[in-house]
């Protein structure tokens, strides 16, 4: 007999995708995969707040208004983000975080 | 049965993300990111939450990464590899990995969560009536706000991405 899934088998599955988010932040080094790598961190700590709301407190709502403002805030960001590297891109033609030392020290 | 659902999802998070921060042709990661991101939806269907999986296809899915797959069109050579890190820099982010993996999962592991086993109520018409009520504990005003955030996010990335009139010196 299989044991029952509970929150704690919930909360590994997203530290799990927390830090393969974070190794994609240190190694890569486009800026669009970086922006990529922020995005699964922050699904991670959506799914940490959803997860909270079912299953310790199902009677209220306020993870799943939080992981709302998240995804909006979350898409403001891609959006800025985004916009800055084109114009990066326009600027520098490419888009390495490595090569791009212009604003450095 | 429930539990070898769970455990097929997570597995299929879990190997997805690791291909969409590895992979070396940067459009095959945004197509591996989009299928993790489908995975965490296919998660929140399995904890009975279809308001929430339904708003992670429709802006995760739909929004974001058709972004990210129209802004690497627009600023790369497709085809091309990505340029690596060095090795020292992949050994001591691997390092730094493993290390917050441990530490966190074995918090996680020794705390004691006191599970409450009432049946969430996640009606749309619930989700829609807390986040516009202005009584005590409505959403009323983080929603405003966040609305003004948004506006000022796609004023703000218009006026940085337009092409200016003169002309930009290139290094």
């Amino acid at each position: 007999m299989m044991q029952q899934i509970t929150l704690q088998h919930i909360l590994l599955l997203s530290t799990a995708l927390f830090f393969i988010g974070v190794f994609g932040l240190l190694t890569r080094r486009n800026m669009i995969a970086i922006l990529m790598s922020i995005e699964l961190m922050l699904n991670s700590v959506n799914i940490n707040f959803v997860a909270f709301n079912k299953y310790l407190y199902p009677e209220k709502l306020d993870g799943v208004f939080f992981f709302l403002f998240v995804i909006t805030v979350a898409a403001a960001e891609a959006a800025v983000a985004i916009a800055i590297i084109i114009h990066l891109y326009r600027y520098n033609k490419q888009i390495d975080v490595s090569e791009t030392e212009e604003m450095r020290y | 049965m429930e539990t070898i659902v769970f455990y097929g999802i997570a597995l299929f998070i879990f190997i997805t993300g690791i291909l969409a921060v590895t992979a070396r042709h940067i459009f095959r990661a945004a197509i591996w990111l989009l299928f993790a991101l489908m995975g965490i939806a296919a998660l929140y269907f399995w904890m009975d939450l279809n308001f929430v999986a339904a708003v992670q296809i429709i802006i995760y899915v739909g929004g974001i990464v058709v972004l990210i797959i129209f802004s690497i069109f627009l600023t790369q050579q497709s085809g091309q590899k990505m340029a690596q890190s060095s090795l020292l820099q992949y050994i001591f982010s691997i390092a730094a990995v493993v290390f917050g993996t441990a530490f966190i999962g074995s918090i996680i592991a020794r705390f004691y969560f006191v599970e409450s086993h009432v049946v969430m109520n996640t009606a749309v018409e619930n989700i829609g009536a807390q986040l516009m009520s202005v009584q005590q504990y409505g959403y009323a005003l983080p929603f405003e706000l966040v609305s003004i955030l948004l506006l000022a996010a796609m004023i703000g990335s218009i006026v940085i991405a337009m092409k200016q009139k003169t002309k930009i010196k290139n290094s």
